[in-house]
């Protein structure tokens, strides 16, 4: 047997040493890829939602001329006080009237510029200032989606040239789309709106936050510092590690056999999406807890114990306060994950067409996310810049409950 | 309506039992006869606890049953005689009617709900009022009880703190009942199916072609309920191609985090990789639909793939894979920062280079928390709902070619529950059966994982 020496004279040390540091070099490299392919993934993700989305923000508005005294609008300017003022104005011909004065305005071809959107700005601008109908009134009215598309990007070829012709004009202009942070779901992209899914999360995270971090402290409290070591209690922890790995789509399919098969819950309401997610956010917010109890110190509970506090008294008074952050940080990324959550809601049935908002927790509702799915089968292309301009409120949601967290984290967090 | 009250006067008895019970015990305590055993706030709270919590669990039980009793009740009538015997539309009939009857809705398209609806309202407000009396029975009986034990030597402490802790208990039985609620209800579900369709079928069958048809006459009016092509679709998607994009950019990620990024680039990379896990699935989906599935459709006509389809399996798995990253990466960056350090030090001591140290020291003794990881992030993949919904395709092909389009597991639970459902068939039934089928599967993975990741753990305690 024969060993290698190394020798330092004759550079084979040296040429291997280099390819050595070079290997090194290359995995790193690897390495810094590996992660910058990630990052760049995500920036991309983020970039390309918000350059079609943006755009779903802004709404192109057109100048349009209404002569209202010789108008075909019969409105009684005292009705327009009262408290039927929208009905009236609903019923009074406003469309009719719009095509006509887009008729004047830009020639036959405009006969479809405006839609319900514009007779509701209309209608509103009416009860605002009912002066107006004594008058020839100059508005900047919503078009209808065909022709947003033509403005923003490529549409119809016709739909292209009016565009260029009343641009031409100067009359058309870009204008903040109010209407799609207050208004529901419609049939129409121009009307569409986000209000309504976003009230719908809302009572939907409200049932299941009510119901998930009371039950996913007390259970967090009862594993860590009363339940005995036996059988039972394993039982508990490997169901309840179980459950956080369990795929969301299986928690609707509880939902819709327990809630609504068996139960009979309103169907797509937010009590019965509240109450899946929370059965879904639970087992998080216990693991949360667990975790967040585990590392208060044992000298705090000794000397509560000490002064004469019983147990229970040591739990409460001081063992949880001091767990409370973390808890709550946790409780906080658990809500925002069933804030994005959509496969299970679909199951129970909120994918239903809801054009008004809910009411309250039994009404039919639906959820940003499922809102976001739903418009992403439409054909027409108006949904597209509104479905990505949906997710960036989604996604905005998701940032500041995040960044909440993470706030609490750094601030409250103390390290024994 | 009048259980909700009934609910709202057992909270106001309680309330009323513990100011009661408070005065009593602050006046005790003002007169001097001793020392109290318990704080009056303490007797307070037994008194309210005792008033409620019987009166609450009474109504909670309660709700179930009655909605049985209701319709029971309903049925025995005149008008619930005269329905048809046909399950699938009374059943219709009677929930239609139950809307009405609760003002969810005006009109039923069966004439037979709007006579119903009056039986219902009758049934649920006689069986509701009847409950309410019971419980603000036994609300005024227990607390009254409770008030009474109040005096100098009574322990009330002890009993409000045996009160706390059955509702510990109670709380984390949730996570049993929860568990135990799937499985039955799956269960019995997918017992259901296979009396209509055969177990064999089902799990050994190549077709899949859901599509029951509504008259006997029509085409393909047979529908054929062969899972292998879903579960082939799942495991093509979720545990082949996204790991390919997963797990050596997960892995890679997570070594250059914990051996070589500088404190303060880790503590930006972090939260980065953290926000990748936490955009919505649905976003995933809808990038994956509208962004990545033509890219790859133009590359495979591109490379003279004849087939490639819009709805690939690879451009699902790629999203899939981006999605999946970050959680292989914190499962990889836990097991490699669990390696002992001494470890680490003897490699480099011996003149390992760092790259050296990990391929052959850290990476060799972190592999079962790795593998644990990977088959946890396997189980989150192949039960990820969204991204195949929305992006990978609704035909059930047997095939290993990624520009092809293949359907897995959860798409067809989400299109079988969502079109228009009709009970009792078995296309609605077919769902939980594979949501059952599911849920074994990754069961079984995640607790061979934590079995992994255990056994590792201690091999180094």
């Amino acid at each position: 047997m024969t060993v290698a020496a190394s020798r330092w004279t004759d550079g084979s040390m040296d040429s291997r040493l280099r390819r050595r540091y070079a290997a090194e070099r290359r995995f790193r490299l690897l390495g810094l890829f590996a992660i910058g392919l990630s990052v760049a993934f995500l920036a991309f993700l983020l970039v390309t939602m918000a350059w079609r989305g943006l755009g779903g923000f802004s709404q192109t508005e057109a100048r349009v001329t209404i002569d209202f005294p010789r108008s075909d609008i019969m409105i009684d300017p005292a009705a327009l006080a009262g408290p039927e003022a929208r009905q009236v104005v609903g019923s009074a011909g406003l469309e009719g009237a719009l095509a006509q004065a887009a008729v004047t305005s830009y020639g036959e071809e405009a006969d479809e510029l405006f839609g319900g959107a514009a007779a509701r700005a209309l209608g509103k601008a009416l009860i605002e200032d009912p002066s107006l109908l004594s008058q020839r009134a100059e508005l900047w009215l919503p078009v209808t989606s065909a022709y947003d598309i033509a403005r923003k990007d490529a549409g119809a070829p016709e739909a292209e040239r009016l565009v260029n012709a009343i641009d031409a004009r100067g009359d058309l202009r870009r204008a903040f789309n109010v209407n799609f942070l207050t208004a529901s779901d419609a049939t129409d992209p121009g009307e569409i709106g986000v209000w309504g899914a976003l009230k719908g999360s809302f009572l939907t995270i409200i049932v299941t936050m009510a119901l998930a971090f009371p039950i996913g402290v007390l259970a967090a409290l009862y594993l860590e510092e009363f339940a005995p070591r036996n059988r039972w209690t394993d039982l508990i922890e490997v169901s309840i590690n179980n459950l956080a790995a369990v795929p969301s789509i299986i928690f609707g399919l509880l939902g819709l056999a327990v809630f609504l098969n068996f139960m009979h819950l309103p169907r797509s309401a937010a009590i019965v999406g509240g109450l899946t997610l929370a059965l879904m956010t639970m087992p998080v917010i216990v693991i949360a807890g667990r975790n967040a109890i585990k590392s208060v110190p044992p000298s705090i509970r000794d000397a509560a114990l000490g002064v004469g506090a019983s147990k229970m008294q040591v739990v409460f008074h001081h063992v949880l306060p001091l767990a409370l952050p973390g808890v709550l940080t946790g409780t906080i990324i658990g809500m925002a994950r069933a804030l994005g959550e959509t496969a299970p809601l679909l199951m129970i049935g909120m994918r239903a067409f809801i054009a008004t908002p809910p009411k309250g927790i039994t009404d039919p509702a639906t959820v940003l996310p499922v809102q976001i799915f739903l418009w992403s089968d439409e054909v027409n292309r108006g949904f597209v810049e509104k479905t990505s301009a949906a997710i960036i409120v989604l996604l905005i949601f998701m940032l500041l409950m995040n960044g909440l967290a993470i706030y609490l984290r750094n601030r409250f967090e103390q390290r024994w | 309506m009048s259980l909700f009250l009934a609910l709202v006067a057992v909270l106001v008895v309680a309330l009323g039992g513990f100011w009661l019970a408070f005065t009593k015990a602050s006046q005790i305590r003002t007169a001097g006869a001793g020392r109290l055993n318990s704080l009056p706030i303490y007797h307070g709270a037994y008194a309210a606890l005792w008033a409620a919590i019987p009166a609450l669990l009474l109504l909670a039980m309660w709700v179930p049953v009655q909605n049985g009793l209701v319709e029971q009740a309903v049925l025995s009538s005149p008008e619930g005689q005269a329905l048809p015997t046909f399950d699938m539309q009374r059943d219709s009939i009677l929930a239609e009617a139950r809307e009405i009857a609760r003002g969810e809705r005006q009109v039923g398209f069966n004439t037979e709900s709007a006579t119903l609806a009056p039986r219902f309202r009758e049934a649920e407000s006689r069986y509701s009022a009847a409950a309410g009396a019971v419980a603000i029975l036994i609300a005024f009986g227990a607390g009254f009880v409770a008030l009474r034990r109040t005096g100098l030597t009574f322990r009330a402490r002890t009993g409000v703190e045996r009160w706390l802790m059955g509702l510990l208990l109670a709380a984390s039985l949730i996570a049993i009942l929860t568990t135990l609620g799937i499985v039955l209800s799956l269960l019995f579900e997918t017992l259901r199916f296979f009396k209509l369709v055969s177990p064999t079928e089902f799990l050994l069958g190549t077709t899949w072609s859901p599509q029951t048809a509504i008259r006997a006459d029509q085409v393909g009016s047979s529908g054929a309920f062969g899972s292998i092509p879903l579960f082939w679709g799942t495991i093509f998607i979720g545990a082949i191609i996204a790991m390919i994009v997963a797990i050596p950019l997960g892995l890679m990620s997570a070594i250059f985090l914990t051996q070589y990024s500088p404190a303060r680039l880790r503590a930006w990379l972090k939260p980065i990789l953290e926000i990748l896990a936490g955009v919505p699935t649905v976003v995933y989906g809808y990038f994956a639909a509208l962004t990545v599935a033509p890219v790859i459709r133009d590359i495979g006509i591109a490379i003279g793939v004849s087939s490639a389809s819009s709805e690939s399996a690879l451009a699902a798995g790629l999203v899939m894979g981006i999605m999946i990253i970050p959680f292989v990466s914190s499962m990889a960056d836990d097991s490699i920062a669990a390696v002992p350090q001494a470890m680490r030090d003897g490699s480099l001591a011996l003149g390992a280079t760092k790259a050296e140290t990990i391929k052959k020291v850290l990476l060799p003794a972190a592999l079962p928390g790795v593998v644990g990881g990977v088959l946890l992030a396997v189980s989150r993949a192949i039960g990820e709902t969204m991204i195949v919904v929305m992006a990978a395709g609704l035909s059930a092909n047997l095939t290993a070619n990624p520009f092809e389009s293949v359907t897995t597991v959860t798409t067809q639970i989400v299109q079988l529950l969502t079109g228009d459902q009709e009970f009792e068939s078995a296309k609605t039934l077919a769902a939980f059966a594979l949501g059952l089928a599911l849920f074994i599967i990754t069961l079984l993975l995640n607790l061979i994982a934590l079995t992994f990741v255990r056994r590792y753990r201690e091999a180094y305690e």
